[in-house]
């Protein structure tokens, strides 16, 4: 209990930080409004609204099947949503396709690893930039000054990005990292294109408690130093409770509760989808 | 067995440190100027066997050029033999004369000679080589993008399948082209199954002298051998760029490519175009050599040569690609003959030519049981192949899971 109580204790502080920015910026990075999906006769996610503000560092919860993957999917432009609009950064991007989502600044990693296996960690960053490298195959064919520099520049941010994120082994092939640093390159890689905002599907899953908590201080960071926006989607309670300043619960494809996590945790509804109704 | 491929593998990888890389590069470049030089010194009659290394530098660049698509992209095409044809005929239709009556019958000549032997003007179009193998790549690079964009959407076997139609389709419309094409106009582009005939010879821009294979074959080796060398360095610079990873990185998991901001169909598109382009480029290329274009050398039994020279070889490597190629081409013109008497021998009355891509696609089973990552692999696909061997654990849902993403290219 004590733990919980201290994860208050962070949160609000970080909700405090978050709102003097808040105030500098002016709010709202994402909003998806009335966001729906419908797989068939399943409705997988329904009529959701969920804003991300500026600098914050906004969680996803809900039990298995809730939907929390598929309204990522709708966001990214992985999923084409049924209806609803997805507005960031000013413009809309709902249903754009996924490149072009990176493009305009929100960057995701995958529940399950989508690393590019059979290439080495440097490799994988450098794709991660692709949308902010600017040579054309002229270019490439005749490796033009401009080309290379490009070219060593890329590479020498994706090691300040692999360094950043505690990897060690940047010529390391994907495939044979340890479990806990291929998390660790698909942020790395995310954070390749430069995001203004990334969504974490699970980041810690599979993670030990020592390495689930260097992820949260990672997080803490990126917002901190880089003024990167998160999205996180997490099964790790004491993770979400801690790092969050904004939690968003779904369950059966709806919104069921949102609030400061203190408000979250003490919702009836949240613990009747967590544990079961006890009438 | 696999302790002798270990042993095998290490004295390999012995060897090749042997020398520096570049002492490697420049040791193969010598060999291969020396080459008609050396064969003169050796053989009596040197000309067969420098007219099938001629094919198999031809063979080289096609081979290059598909690798780009099945072995950088990922994307299986059993129709490479459409892109072969469509530069073919660029060279037939421009350094021919199919087009007699073109200026007057006067002709078009641009850095070719404008006589004939006889003095009077040669009809038709006479553009020189060098400037149509850039204009057949050209061309033959539309056509990749034309042909390979209705097929972004399709994977594996599905693409295959319309990949090997298409390469049915076009040598099929050239046939068919003797009165307009696509039921346009009514000019002949191919004279059918005749196909055109004689093709200019290849001139240097800066003179009237055209080269004289099949009577002197040096030259024209060293022009095959200059167009290769171009292949391998455009191959290798987009291997090592932006592009290159792009293409990895699609072949490896499309989803997450497309997550992180690469344009799937362009760079599917770029692959198709410029694999299809260099297709173009040893079409035109043969078109001379040959002295032909006939719809009969476009079959399909032809993609699946140049295919098998990619995978034996081993995909996505460029130098086992190239000896791929050699490797196939030469058993293809000598080793089949050695073979042919065997068939009598044990009763069989057969003729073993006749069933050469049978005896392709026997290798290419011994390939995958023995190593399936052909001659010289590439270092990722090697680890593709074997990974089960090195790790079962943590493989995650990496096929399966496509069908959970609905991922648009349009």
């Amino acid at each position: 209990m004590s733990d919980a109580y201290d994860g208050g204790a962070v949160s609000s502080t970080a909700a405090e930080a978050h709102g003097t920015v808040d105030a500098e910026t002016g709010g709202i990075l994402l909003e998806a409004s009335n966001l729906s999906k419908v797989f068939g006769g399943l409705v997988a996610v329904n009529d959701v609204t969920f804003r991300v503000p500026h600098r914050g560092i906004v969680s996803l919860i809900g039990p298995n099947g809730a939907g929390k993957t598929t309204f990522f999917n709708c966001m990214t432009g992985l999923y084409r949503p049924t209806t609803g609009r997805v507005m960031f950064d000013g413009k809309d991007i709902t249903a754009k396709r996924p490149d072009l989502v990176t493009r305009a600044g929100v960057a995701r990693t995958f529940q399950n690893i989508k690393l590019f296996r059979t290439m080495t960690a440097i490799e994988n960053v450098q794709v991660g930039m692709h949308a902010r490298l600017r040579s054309r195959v002229t270019g490439m064919v005749l490796r033009t000054p401009y080309v290379r520099r490009e070219e060593r520049e890329a590479r020498e941010k994706a090691r300040e990005l692999l360094r950043f994120v505690g990897l060690k082994r940047h010529d390391e092939l994907a495939m044979s990292l340890p479990y806990g640093d291929q998390r660790r390159l698909e942020i790395a890689r995310a954070l390749g294109s430069d995001p203004k905002l990334l969504l974490l599907d699970e980041p810690t899953a599979g993670m030990n408690p020592q390495e689930s908590e260097e992820l949260r201080k990672l997080m803490e960071t990126l917002r901190s130093e880089r003024g990167i926006s998160v999205l996180l989607i997490e099964h790790d309670m004491k993770v979400v409770m801690n790092v969050s300043d904004h939690i968003t619960v779904l369950d059966h494809g709806e919104k069921i509760a949102e609030g400061s996590p203190k408000e979250v945790r003490e919702n009836p509804r949240v613990v009747e989808a967590y544990l079961g109704s006890q009438a | 067995m696999s302790t002798v491929a270990a042993t095998l593998r290490t004295n390999a990888t012995n060897l090749t440190r042997l020398l520096p890389r570049w002492a490697w590069g420049i040791g193969f470049l010598a060999l291969a100027l020396l080459y008609p030089s050396i064969l003169d010194q050796l053989l009596a009659s040197p000309d067969d066997l420098l007219d099938a290394s001629i094919q198999t530098l031809a063979y080289i660049i096609m081979a290059l050029g598909l690798n780009i698509v099945v072995g950088f992209a990922g994307l299986l095409d059993l129709g490479y033999v459409a892109f072969f044809a469509i530069g073919a005929f660029v060279m037939g239709w421009l350094g021919s004369q199919q087009f007699p009556n073109v200026s007057g019958g006067h002709g078009i000549h641009i850095l070719t000679p404008i006589k004939s032997a006889f003095g009077s003007d040669l009809p038709g179009i006479h553009i020189n080589f060098f400037l149509v193998i850039f204009i057949a790549a050209a061309f033959t690079a539309i056509w990749g993008v034309i042909l390979g964009a209705p097929t972004l959407r399709l994977r594996g076997d599905y693409l295959a399948i319309v990949t090997l139609a298409f390469g049915e389709i076009v040598p099929r419309v050239f046939e068919n082209s003797t009165s307009g094409i696509f039921g346009i106009g009514h000019t002949n582009f191919s004279n059918g199954r005749q196909g055109i005939t004689p093709i200019d010879k290849i001139n240097l821009p800066w003179t009237n002298e055209t080269f004289k294979y099949p009577l002197e074959l040096k030259p024209v080796y060293y022009v095959g051998l200059g167009m290769v060398l171009l292949v391998v360095f455009f191959n290798r610079r987009l291997r090592d760029s932006r592009l290159g990873r792009a293409w990895i990185a699609v072949r490896e998991d499309e989803v997450a490519a497309a997550a992180m901001g690469v344009n799937l169909v362009r760079t599917k598109l770029w692959a198709y175009a410029i694999g299809a382009a260099l297709g173009g480029f040893a079409g035109v290329f043969l078109a001379t050599y040959n002295n032909t274009v006939n719809v009969d050398q476009f079959e399909f039994g032809f993609s699946v040569f140049i295919l098998s020279m990619v995978i034996i070889g081993g995909m996505g490597n460029i130098w086992g690609v190239i000896l791929g190629a050699v490797a196939l081409s030469l058993f293809n013109r000598y080793g089949l003959k050695q073979l042919n008497g065997v068939p009598d021998k044990i009763g069989l009355h057969f003729d073993l030519t006749a069933v050469n891509y049978g005896i392709f696609g026997f290798f290419l089973l011994v390939m995958m049981v023995l190593r399936p990552e052909g001659f010289i692999p590439s270092g990722r696909r090697k680890l593709e192949l074997h990974e089960s061997e090195i790790d079962e654990s943590d493989h995650i849902g990496t096929e399966s899971d496509h069908q959970l993403y609905e991922v648009r290219q349009g």
